[in-house]
């Protein structure tokens, strides 16, 4: 059995003749790795077309097929989509969004992962009877579907003068942001021992004092977390975009959907490509870099209440 | 800051200073929470019991707008669409998740590499994947056009454009979407089982798959639970799915309540409608999350003391 070790737990058959035993195994190996490749396969395809696509030029794509191999790489479909893709009549390409949508990122994850780490320490130290439900009122805005408040929100932002500005969207994504980064920290946190906080506190130091010397420099690992999640989805963000901004104030996500169904003329399907890859390669880095951090975000995010 | 020996604060009240400046910490958020997610779903549902078109106004006419909802042809195509797609996507999603973690967890060689594969469609919009997968299966280009080149001419793969089709091509990206972030937690279920009761199983004869069928599988149900609501919550809350890939089309045959909700708001003005439908979508989502954060709160509790 030990030198079969890699297949120890999947065994087909404990009953089963030593030599057939053995052969099954092969085949039972054979068949995992099929699968898995097959599969492995299938989650790429459309990320190998897409990039594949954007290299190629539009008489290579009209003459060949999907998989056919390029000829002769281009980049021209890059920098079409960098700076001369059509919105309508608006022939800017992406960069202008792509700055937009820095702009808005940064401020946004910054400022909801500041306050979520604060709101998450007070949380662990508000001992009072209603922190559970605080806490629950709190978590549920994590989950609300926002077509339920899209309409106020719609007329909030415009009292505010904030109206299909991108100041209106940090605004939007700093708020709607702040159940999940209060929930991340409030969760590691909570695991912190009492007695670190109640010693520092015996010394003298205050609410603020143990949150900035000695909680927040402990919650470097979530506060990865957090960053990389609120990064990832605010620029993956569609609906407040969509819903919110117009013309040249669209984040990248609106622009491209935008670019993609700007109906002049003949449809450039490796600049729709070269845009679309470019428009995801900010987080595919942050995910190639960083999947650790991402993963562990989705996972608490998504299952763990 | 107020150093803050033990015992200071509101003795009077009963309230530690502690206490007190969490709650201070907490304002702001409790308010905006309160504001921008509470009394926005509020408005949302008064707005619901109005006969507004352009703007709010606030001439009550009752449930009216519920009824006429229900009356829509295309309101009942979407919700029907809605638990078509949940049903396909959570069953396709376990089913293949749970097949590529037992998998994944047989002491694969690359199996990070692989893990990252299969979880990377999580991290980018689909508004961007949404463009590879509509070439994909638009049948002058992609795959129709791939296979009919081999020499199968008659191959017809064109549900894109397909009324009675349209919304599978939904489900076919869904899945394609969700099913590695099932498989990442089942993985994370598999390695939390204990190998000791593997290890009895196997002493008593039973064979690998009747050990996962009968043991393992069982133990993870929580995780199954888990799973299917987050599937089922994704899959209510869908919009840039059908954005990117169908635009609700053709006609209206592949529209989601998300999508019915943002047509009818942003595009037809007809915000009572809008907000009728935002109220539904609200409620289903209430209903599938509030019972599962409770429970999972309660847990917590539970394992707390």
């Amino acid at each position: 059995m030990s030198m079969l070790a890699p297949t120890e737990r999947f065994d087909l058959d404990m009953a089963r003749p030593a030599a057939t035993s053995v052969l099954w195994k092969r085949v039972g190996r054979f068949g995992i790795y099929a699968v898995l490749i097959i599969f492995a396969a299938f989650y790429l395809l459309p990320l190998l077309v897409m990039v594949a696509t954007s290299l190629r030029s539009m008489d290579e794509i009209r003459s060949g097929n999907l998989v056919s191999l390029p000829h002769a790489l281009t980049l021209q479909p890059w920098m079409d989509a960098w700076s001369a893709a059509c919105v309508g009549v608006d022939c800017i390409g992406v960069r202008h969004y792509f700055l937009n949508t820095f702009l808005m990122v940064v401020p946004a994850t910054l400022i909801s992962t500041f306050i979520g780490a604060l709101n998450g320490y007070a949380l662990t130290q508000f001992t009072f009877r209603g922190s559970k439900i605080v806490y629950a009122l709190i978590l549920f805005a994590c989950f609300t579907p926002y077509q339920g408040i899209l309409i106020p929100l719609a007329k909030a932002l415009g009292w505010l003068g904030l109206a299909g500005s991108i100041p209106g969207l940090i605004f939007t994504h700093s708020i709607y942001g702040l159940g999940f980064t209060t929930m991340f920290f409030r969760n590691y946190f909570i695991s912190v021992p009492k007695e670190l906080v109640r010693a520092a506190r015996v010394d003298g130091a205050g609410f603020f004092r143990i949150f900035f010397s000695i909680m927040l420099p402990m919650a470097l690992p979530i506060t990865v977390v957090t960053i990389i999640w609120q990064f990832t989805s605010i620029w993956n963000d569609f609906l407040f975009g969509v819903s919110f901004t117009t013309g040249q104030n669209a984040p990248i996500m609106v622009a491209l959907n935008n670019i993609v169904n700007s109906s002049t003329g003949e449809r450039l399907y490796n600049v729709d490509m070269a845009a679309a890859t470019l428009a995801a390669i900010p987080v595919l880095i942050i995910y190639f870099l960083a999947g650790k951090y991402f993963v562990r975000g989705l996972m608490a995010g998504s299952v763990k209440g | 800051m107020v150093p803050e020996p033990k015992g200071s604060g509101f003795p009077l009240l009963g309230i530690r200073s502690s206490t007190l400046t969490s709650l201070l910490v907490l304002l702001p958020t409790m308010i905006a929470v309160g504001v921008f997610v509470y009394a926005f779903i509020a408005w949302t549902g008064v707005i619901s019991l109005t006969s507004s078109r352009f703007v709010p106004e606030y001439n009550f006419v009752g449930l009216q707008q519920y009824g006429k909802l229900w009356n829509t042809d295309r309101w009942q195509i979407a919700v029907n669409n809605v638990w078509l797609f949940s049903g396909l996507l959570i069953g396709a999603s376990l089913a293949v998740g749970l097949l590529l973690a037992i998998f994944l967890d047989q002491k694969i060689r690359a199996e990070n590499v692989l893990r990252t594969i299969y979880l990377y469609p999580m991290a980018i919009s689909f508004i961007v994947t949404g463009i590879a997968w509509k070439w994909l299966l638009d049948p002058s280009v992609g795959i129709e056009k791939l296979v009919r080149g081999w020499g199968f001419e008659s191959f017809h793969f064109d549900w894109l454009n397909d009324p009675k089709k349209a919304i599978y091509t939904i489900v076919i990206a869904g899945f394609w979407q969700s099913s590695g972030f099932v498989m990442a937690v089942f993985l994370a279920g598999l390695r939390g089982v204990d190998s000791e009761i593997v290890k009895a199983a196997r002493i008593d004869g039973a064979s690998m798959p009747r050990i996962y069928w009968s043991i393992i599988v069982p133990i993870l149900r929580p995780v199954f639970l888990s799973v299917m609501v987050v599937l089922l919550y994704q899959a209510l809350r869908s919009f840039d799915l059908v954005v990117a890939l169908t635009k609700g089309g053709p006609g209206f045959a592949s529209d989601l309540p998300t999508t019915f909700m943002y047509n009818y708001t942003f595009s037809r003005f007809q915000l009572a409608q809008g907000a009728a439908s935002a109220m539904m979508i609200l409620l289903t989502v209430t209903a599938v999350v509030v019972p599962y954060l409770y429970s999972e709160l309660r847990n917590e509790h539970a394992g707390a003391h």
